[in-house]
């Protein structure tokens, strides 16, 4: 079961998921320690193993930072929700193994504290708070293929493998 | 039907006759960059999975530039990791400490950089190199690692948005202001995952350096790439840059091309912009905002601190005292030392400002000029995100080096119109 941490502006920002400060070390648990820090310095505190993060458009705007992603991993952040995700944060949380939903107005489907169940190769979300069920688009096969060996590198190594 | 400019050569590098908006292919990558945030992570992922091999260690440019000279222990290990590896694979275009510099300015500079290629690099801003009639494109440590080791990466092609910049810039208006308003118009999800193509009469006079202050941004409005076409003022540019491998391949949009959309900018009817806090979408002409109280003034990084933004600030600041600490970096080395040759480093010193090293430094609050609580930054750079220059209580004004340096001048926000006398400033961000 997962809690829902809702930040329902839109342009989440790669410096407010892990503030640039901190980008002198790749160590995911120094990573961990200070993700969202400048968004909710509570995050780290209340988030619990497995919570969700849903907020508004274009979620992880901002640097390539791939920090980003290895935040939100080590403070065991199991995926994001939003109606819409920057392009290079996108591709670095396929790429890191590292699911997101996309859902049209997130924010006004699911409350802060809200516990929801994810069935991201069916595409719907259970709002278990709500009493709701939520469907969404879920991401195309590559993608899917991708996360679900663990990554891009995991995935290149098992598609050289197989031939 | 016909192709713009990026499915061209988008589908050269994947060995296809044409693509389409939304197909996903795998291309063929021309040229890496690598620096000191993103690449140390790659390399141990490589070594985590057993890769030993680069691609091609002529086709990878690798320079420490965020928190170089390193800021402390923690970066000077990461510099370490970036310096042990570029030398044991033999990186030939590796610029170590005192040849390093920004990597969006240092890589056209020293010839890396060639029309009709696929560049990526680990930095949001390698979209910059658009302006080359290149597809350029920013991504992560773990693109950047199958880049390096595989020499491919895969790519949804992106539909393209046409950006016609109509007219003549005026006196004090250059090619920040352009791109602030063309953000400020759409929005900073509003190219989301397109490629932003700019074309017309103002861009056509604009130097190399000032185009690159407009794909440099294109990220900015959340932009795969930006991309500008071919012409005199590129081949000059490449003439006097490409030290090898001169040979190159000129793509450019058919006229019958599809485009997602069509913005027209009347650039004679601008102003000197100010992005406000805490978005780059959020411009506003100097006439609506001049005379609010700022800290700090801050001119370089990849988006304005090449030689000609030097210059524009030199002419503001000549014979003019700071009321404000201003921090001035030029991007490379070779612009450091033309900043000196020029006089215009002398010119920066009597005014009262501080010239520093090549570095990205403060720009994303690594070092070099960090803002306490409550401060406020006249900045020439590319993002005012919460905490991006410091504290995350501080604010980031993005403007030009001409409305930093007025603004400097008067420790609030300036006209630079003000400052730039009629008969001596032709508009120096033209040609």
């Amino acid at each position: 079961m997962a809690k829902a941490h809702v930040y329902p502006r839109d342009h989440v920002n790669t410096d407010e998921i892990i503030p640039a400060r901190y980008l002198n070390t790749d160590d995911r648990a120094v990573l961990a320690a200070h993700c969202m820090e400048d968004l909710d310095p509570e995050f780290v505190g209340k988030c619990r193993p497995g919570d969700v993060i849903v907020a508004g458009e274009d979620f992880g705007c901002g640097s390539s930072r791939e920090h980003a992603v290895w935040a939100m991993q080590g403070a065991k952040v199991a995926a994001v929700i939003a109606p819409s995700f920057a392009r290079i944060f996108y591709r670095n949380s396929i790429n890191g193994g590292f699911p997101l939903v996309e859902l049209p107005d997130a924010p006004g489907h699911i409350n802060d504290g809200d516990e929801i169940e994810i069935d991201f190769e069916a595409g719907r979300i259970h709002n278990r708070t709500q009493g709701t069920e939520l469907t969404f688009e879920p991401l195309p096969d590559f993608a899917m293929a991708i996360l679900r060996d663990g990554g891009l590198l995991e995935h290149i190594k098992k598609q050289q493998e197989k031939r | 039907m016909g192709q713009t400019i990026t499915e061209k050569i988008l589908a050269r590098a994947a060995d296809r006759e044409t693509v389409t908006p939304g197909q996903i292919i795998n291309a063929r990558i021309d040229m890496i960059m690598c620096h000191d945030v993103t690449t140390p992570p790659a390399i141990s992922m490589l070594q985590e999975h057993g890769v030993d091999a680069v691609f091609d260690p002529e086709k990878i440019a690798v320079t420490p530039d965020h928190f170089q000279p390193a800021k402390d222990i923690a970066s000077a290990e990461l510099h370490k990791r970036l310096d042990t590896w570029a030398r044991a694979k033999g990186i030939r275009h590796y610029y170590p400490v005192g040849r390093a510099g920004v990597c969006h300015a240092l890589l056209p500079e020293q010839g890396h950089i060639r029309p009709g290629e696929v560049i990526v690099g680990g930095d949001s801003h390698t979209c910059t190199y658009g302006a080359f009639a290149a597809f350029s494109t920013g991504i992560g440590s773990t693109d950047l690692a199958a880049a390096i080791a595989t020499g491919q990466l895969w790519f949804k092609v992106p539909a393209s948005m046409k950006f016609i910049l109509q007219g003549r810039l005026p006196r004090g208006v250059y090619s920040k202001d352009v791109i602030l308003e063309v953000i400020r118009r759409i929005g900073t999800d509003g190219a989301l995952y397109r490629a932003m193509e700019f074309v017309g009469p103002a861009l056509r006079e604009m130097s190399m350096e000032a185009r690159m202050t407009i794909t440099n941004m294109a990220i900015e409005a959340g932009g795969k790439s930006g991309i500008i076409g071919f012409d005199d003022t590129t081949r000059a540019y490449l003439d006097e840059h490409l030290k090898d491998r001169t040979e190159y391949t000129v793509f450019e949009s058919d006229p019958d091309a599809t485009y997602h959309s069509t913005l027209e900018i009347d650039c004679g009817a601008l102003e000197p912009m100010v992005a406000f806090p805490h978005l780059p979408s959020h411009g506003r002409p100097i006439g609506d905002c001049a005379g609010l109280a700022m800290d700090q003034a801050y001119i370089g990084s990849c988006t304005n601190g090449r030689i000609e933004d030097l210059r524009i600030a030199a002419a503001v600041l000549k014979g003019r005292r700071v009321k404000i600490r201003t921090i001035i970096v030029p991007a490379t080395p070779t612009i450091w030392r033309q900043c000196v040759d020029e006089g215009l480093a002398g010119i920066f010193d009597d005014a009262g400002c501080v010239v520093s090293a090549p570095t990205c430094g403060a720009c994303l609050g690594g070092f070099m000029g960090i803002l306490a609580a409550g401060e406020r930054c006249i900045s020439t750079t590319n993002r005012n995100f919460v905490g991006r220059m410091g504290h995350p209580k501080s604010e980031v004004y993005l403007a030009s080096p001409a409305t930093a340096a007025a603004s400097a001048v008067e420790g609030k926000l300036a006209d630079p119109r003000n400052y730039l006398g009629k008969s001596k400033i032709k508009n120096q961000n033209a040609k």
